[in-house]
């Protein structure tokens, strides 16, 4: 079976729920993608930029003393070593060239901790295309530096004053965004969520970190792993990381979600977890919302993790339990933070530590070898985590 | 319940050299009691159909004015069943076919069928779903059929020839040509390309057609009615004349009197 099928679904969850205006665009894409993954050259070109740009393969690193702590074989895919500090760039690049093939000359995304607003302002910026990024208020003031880091890439950063000031308004501003200006602009998705084929795209990028994981491990340990462990907010990096094991049944896959300040306060982003069936942005999926169908507001510390939808195929993995799915609190996660900066002297990203947090709560065995993405890098998580601390 | 109540209204105002006018309001913006005033008062001021918006709370395809219209409404617990509840008491005194607006999620979590079931008790006429284009819509287009609902699909600028072949077949009721490539709002230009584009509907489709997104006054009024189209969409200008009277006693007055204005023209 192939997934997402013909109509953008994985099982029942996906497919293109947008305004009509948008439905020749999203054709288009998907006609000029698929064109494009069959094309060598264009297979060449992204090859170069990964290697020479990004810095990739990115190391997966046995991390010795966290592994003697944990009691089981812990490595870290580091994508926090890559261009910009996490994962991001791997699909940014991807779609700024499929953009520039295409003839799209006007860049817009969204972004809510800024990671990807980052990576989408400097791919345009090494291409020389103009790109504007839709951000929250909230995520502004939480993510100062990368406001100003995308601002000296050339980027115009927008701040979104709607509804929760957070990622999902930031969606909508940049749908918006391009349901007027569809002709001229690409608009370039951060996560595997959005209408068809958005998450099938984003899930091809990011592969790349599962099938270098898959590489390496085989070299290392000359057999696959027990357990691959990410967090997720959309899901890209977990998708990422899990596509290439998909039918390696014997690889278990765990998915870290965020529960902020705790399920029972209500103040969580536990998609997964915790919501039901719904349609966010372009797709149906597992979604937090109220009886009424009204979408409610996520929480989490983590910015990346802020998000009240999640990618259609991880809805898929859930419902055929080919991936167990828990949730990691703020005050989990933060301990993660410091545990892993004094451990291994790699400070995390606040969202990794989600999925580092959940190596302190599960019993392996000794020889059980255990992968974590490590999405990106904590740097710009200092002012939260110092707040935190006061 | 009558049945093709939008088509009748449009051989109605057909034979009377008329363009049909589609009003459009949020439900609950400012609270569901002036939304029951207007309901009764707008045909009066001459509305032929009247579009009811759902709020929800990530309207993307709508534009400030009507995003804040939905802001107002959360704020007061509108939901799309306190709506249908308010609709169906009030169903024997409605006079003109009502059309609901709403966007996918507060129906499907609702339930289809549920839904169904409750809009036809309320007597709703028409139904638009602007997130929901034909391809997805097999499942509800199933329950709006039986329950004599129709399900009008939009068309843009944007859509090709194919699709607008096979929306033209699909839609019920009439065929919403959204007339420009963006989100609902007042502007002030008019795109050059409607009269080609609605032309291009008519050749596939005997089906009234309507022209919506972004007309909000008399002028633009007069140009359509120089078009070959069956009617028009007005709503963010009267839900702006709603907004700048919130605090006035006289809202229902207003928007009336800002109505009868444009219709006079239409």
């Amino acid at each position: 079976m192939k997934l997402p099928n013909k109509r953008g679904y994985f099982g029942e969850f996906g497919g293109q729920f947008v305004p009509e205006t948008l439905m020749a665009a999203l054709e288009e894409l998907e006609r000029e993608y698929k064109r494009l993954k069959k094309d060598k050259d264009f297979q060449k070109e992204l090859a170069y930029y990964l290697k020479e740009y990004v810095g990739r393969p990115t190391p997966l690193y046995f991390a010795q003393r966290l592994s003697r702590k944990i009691g089981a074989k812990v490595y870290l895919k580091r994508e926090d070593l890559c261009h910009t500090g996490a994962h991001k760039i791997n699909n940014t690049l991807g779609q700024i060239l499929l953009a520039r093939r295409m003839g799209k000359r006007r860049i817009i995304a969204e972004t809510g901790a800024g990671q990807h607003g980052v990576a989408v302002a400097t791919a345009a910026a090494m291409f020389g295309l103009p790109c504007e990024v839709y951000m929250g208020e909230e995520d502004i003031r939480r993510q100062r530096l990368n406001v100003f880091r995308m601002r000296l890439l050339g980027t115009k950063v927008i701040p979104v004053s709607g509804g929760s000031k957070t990622l999902k308004d930031a969606c909508n501003e940049a749908i918006r965004d391009w349901v007027t200006n569809v002709r001229s602009t690409y608009y370039l998705i951060g996560s595997v969520v959005g209408p068809h084929p958005y998450p099938m795209i984003v899930r091809d990028f990011q592969s790349i970190i599962g099938k270098e994981t898959k590489r390496q491990i085989l070299k290392a340990e000359k057999r696959l792993p027990d357990y691959l462990i990410a967090c997720i907010g959309g899901g890209s990096n977990s998708i990422g990381l899990f596509h290439p094991f998909f039918k390696r049944r014997e690889v278990k896959f765990i998915g870290v979600e965020a529960g902020g300040l705790g399920i029972k306060t209500g103040r969580y982003a536990a998609t997964l977890c915790r919501g039901d069936l719904g349609i966010l942005h372009g797709s149906k999926s597992y979604l937090l919302q109220n009886k009424d169908g009204q979408v409610k507001i996520a929480h989490s510390l983590a910015p990346g993790l802020d998000y009240p939808g999640v990618g259609p195929e991880h809805s898929y993995y859930k419902k055929i339990g080919r991936c167990k799915y828990f949730s990691i609190t703020d005050k989990q996660a933060l301990n993660a933070f410091e545990m892993l900066s004094q451990t291994e002297g790699i400070i995390p990203a606040l969202e990794s530590a989600h999925a580092l947090s959940y190596l302190q709560r599960m019993d392996f065995k000794k020889d059980d070898i255990v992968i974590v993405c490590l999405s990106g890098r904590g740097d710009k998580d200092m002012e939260i985590v110092k707040q935190c601390k006061m | 319940m009558q049945k093709n109540r939008i088509e009748k209204k449009f051989v109605e105002l057909k034979k009377k050299g008329k363009k049909v006018f589609v009003g459009f309001i949020t439900a609950g913006d400012p609270n569901l009691k002036v939304t029951e005033q207007l309901i009764l008062r707008l045909p009066a001021a001459g509305v032929d159909i009247l579009e009811l918006g759902v709020p929800f709370s990530d309207p993307l395809a709508d534009g400030t004015t009507i995003q804040r219209a939905s802001e107002r409404a959360l704020l007061q617990g509108v939901s799309l069943t306190k709506i249908l509840h308010l609709l169906e008491r009030i169903k024997n005194k409605v006079r003109i076919p009502l059309i609901l607006f709403s966007y996918y999620n507060p129906i499907y979590k609702l339930g289809i069928k549920k839904f169904a079931k409750l809009a036809s008790d309320a007597e709703i006429a028409g139904l638009i779903v602007p997130d929901l284009p034909l391809e997805e819509s097999k499942e509800i287009k199933e329950e709006t059929d039986k329950k004599g609902i129709e399900l009008i699909f939009l068309i843009a600028p944007t859509s090709p020839e194919k699709r607008i072949k096979a929306i033209c077949r699909k839609s019920r009721g009439f065929i919403y040509y959204v007339s420009r490539t963006g989100v609902t709002g007042v502007r002030k230009e008019m795109p050059r390309d409607i009269k080609e584009n609605v032309s291009k509907i008519k050749n596939f489709s005997s089906k009234p057609v309507v022209v919506g997104f972004g007309i909000s006054n008399s002028d633009q009024i007069k140009q359509i009615k120089n078009m070959n189209v069956d009617g028009v969409v007005v709503g963010s200008a009267i839900v702006n004349v709603i907004e700048k009277s919130l605090r006035n006693k006289a809202l229902v007055t207003k928007v009336e009197n800002f109505v009868r204005k444009l219709t006079g023209d239409c």
